[in-house]
């Protein structure tokens, strides 16, 4: 078995800036324990002679000229924000008051 | 049930071409089937309100004479996941509810150049994570053979939108078997590009190095139809290969005229048989591969060893990339934002919206991802992972020095029931088995439905698969067997399927 505690998935939830439940986090333990168990598996066959590879098709860095090209509007890309001032994204405050 | 709907999409090119009909009665027509049926089949989120005034201009420009691409007049119900200027695209999610894109997904705006008429955007598992399309915020999709069973996953809205007549195209993407698996079990025909062959821009990112958008049709020469008009190379996809590609209508064309198999070397995949397949799955794919051989196929048994640690892979690189790529998700700049009672700072309002926009399976692959990428347990997992990767590319170029193309069946079993693998998320991702190692290698592959399984009456596919490039040699072969297959039949798959009973 895998050792994923509550603490541990409280933990990757704040890294993933997700507020689960109590009941979730206890939920998600359980699960992760088993998926995670199951996909151990990699590791039988991963050995450190073979390579990784992170891309099935192999390319180069791809770059393109640097002209303008076609750019959304400031009023398209304000549309969909949940809230915007003065041609700007909005955001609630970024310290909280003990810091 | 109107005649016009049940017409491929290659019959409904040549009858808006000759003028049979316009492209407005052909677009009415498919309105007036959602509109009967979707209330049962839930395949479509939303339905466009202006597809009638598109295919009126389309009407307008052929009889002013200008010359139209092959599917200019046809409808088409384009997933979810891809952003429309005309239409909310929300990939199945809460957190985008309502969500209007500035910007056209480039196979989207290639499909408009081609005159095609967008009619609705279709039901998915949210951003495209399962095997059942249960994961929607809004409601399953209901397979059009069974309204009690799963359409398949994640793509189920589109399969099921061209399995129940409401649009003869649909666009769908493949991350594991999201286009594939719903084809296989809806009677339907899917494909999933080369990866890079098709742009991915405008599509929501699911898992980056594993995306790829491709068609959702009745038949082969359709896949191809729609396939020739999204595939190319786009500039705002840095993973656009350059390619020129030959016509995969024509590949398809070619496949149905010679109507045999012969030079062609089948590899059958070995790992893909026997125990773990349904009984009727194994019973209509061991028939298809007979049919291959008396018309000319020579069947190979080929050896995948790595393919059995695929799922184990593809669970990791999955929610590793998609926890990255829904970072994007902040309650800032688009989407959904919840403010926690009494206000809070930008962190506390970012993880109360992610906590109330995203369902559980979202939740559970992030935090998975998160996992698999922290530090300490990298190597362990992702980098493993990766590694498995360069092993199961190894197992399709050793098969490919000796086969032409792969076969397995599309999935291990026919459509499951709603909510019969909801509480065991193990039990979904185990669906996925037949269909990730094309991911994971990046190689093209097609489901193309094989008749029903004896047990249940429902469909099965046949999955083949090419080396990376050779898509054509897709539908050659998937267009041959469909055509002895409509030979020996009589009429194709879906007219077995149940008559909707509509409202």
């Amino acid at each position: 078995m895998s050792e994923i505690s509550e603490q541990q998935v409280a933990h990757l939830a704040n890294l993933a800036r997700i507020a689960l439940t109590p009941e979730e986090i206890s939920s998600l333990t359980s699960e992760l324990d088993t998926i995670v168990d199951s996909i151990a598996k990699v590791q039988e066959v991963a050995t450190p002679d073979v390579p990784a590879t992170s891309h099935p098709v192999p390319l180069q860095n791809v770059f393109r000229d640097d002209v303008v090209g076609q750019t959304l509007t400031t009023e398209q890309a304000l549309a969909n924000a949940p809230e915007s001032a003065d041609g700007r994204f909005k955001v609630s405050a970024i310290l909280g008051e003990e810091q | 049930m109107s005649e016009l709907i049940r017409k491929s999409a290659s019959e409904l090119s040549q009858l808006l071409g000759s003028g049979e009909v316009s492209a407005v009665e052909v677009t009415r027509e498919h309105l007036d089937r959602i509109a009967a049926v979707d209330g049962d089949v839930n395949a479509f989120l939303h339905v466009s309100s202006d597809a009638l005034d598109v295919a009126a201009s389309i009407d307008q420009r052929r009889a002013a004479g200008e010359e139209l691409g092959p599917l200019a007049g046809v409808p088409l119900a384009v997933k979810d996941v891809l952003v429309t200027t005309d239409m909310p695209s929300t990939s199945g999610s809460r957190i985008l509810e309502g969500y209007m894109s500035p910007f056209d997904a480039t196979v989207v705006a290639k499909s408009r150049t081609a005159g095609l008429v967008p009619i609705g955007k279709t039901n998915m598992d949210e951003f495209a994570m399962g095997s059942s399309t249960e994961h929607s915020a809004y409601g399953p999709t209901h397979n059009p053979w069974d309204l009690d069973r799963i359409p398949g996953g994640s793509g189920g809205g589109s399969a099921a939108a061209v399995a129940a007549f409401e649009a003869p195209l649909a666009l769908g993407s493949d991350t594991g078997g999201s286009i594939r698996q719903p084809a296989h079990v809806t009677g339907t025909v899917g494909v999933k590009p080369t990866y890079g062959g098709v742009s991915r821009y405008g599509a929501i990112a699911l898992a980056s190095s594993l995306d790829q958008v491709g068609p959702v049709t009745r038949t082969v020469l359709d896949a191809g139809l729609l396939h020739d008009v999204i595939g190319g190379h786009d500039p705002l996809d840095s993973t656009s290969l350059r390619d020129e590609w030959p016509s995969m209508a024509a590949a398809a064309r070619a496949g149905a005229e010679r109507g045999s198999f012969e030079g062609l070397r089948v590899g059958v995949v070995a790992q893909f048989t026997g125990d773990g397949f349904q009984a009727g799955v194994r019973r209509r794919y061991e028939e298809a591969l007979a049919l291959l051989e008396r018309n000319g196929a020579e069947l190979v048994e080929v050896s995948a060893p790595h393919f059995e640690y695929a799922i184990a892979a593809y669970y990791l690189i999955l929610p590793a990339e998609a926890s990255s790529n829904l970072a994007k998700f902040d309650s800032v700049r688009f989407g959904m934002r919840v403010t926690p009672p009494g206000g809070g700072t930008v962190e506390q309002v970012m993880s109360a919206t992610r906590e109330a926009g995203f369902g559980p399976e979202v939740k559970r692959r992030i935090i998975l991802g998160t996992y698999a990428l922290s530090a300490g347990y990298y190597d362990a997992y992702y980098g493993s992972a990766q590694k498995v990767r360069t092993l199961i590319q190894r197992d399709f170029e050793s098969a490919f020095q000796s086969v032409d193309v792969l076969v397995s069946p599309s999935a291990p079993t026919t459509a499951f029931r709603l909510g019969e693998k909801l509480d065991d998320p193990l039990a979904m991702y185990l669906n996925d088995i037949t269909t990730i190692p094309a991911n994971l290698a990046g190689v093209p592959a097609m489901s193309v439905p094989i008749g029903l399984a004896p047990e249940d009456g429902l469909p099965v596919g046949i999955q083949f698969m090419a080396p990376v490039r050779e898509d054509a040699r897709l539908y050659t072969a998937g267009s041959a067997l469909e055509a002895l297959l409509l030979e020996q039949w009589g009429h194709g798959l879906l007219a077995e399927a149940p008559e909707l009973g509509g409202k």
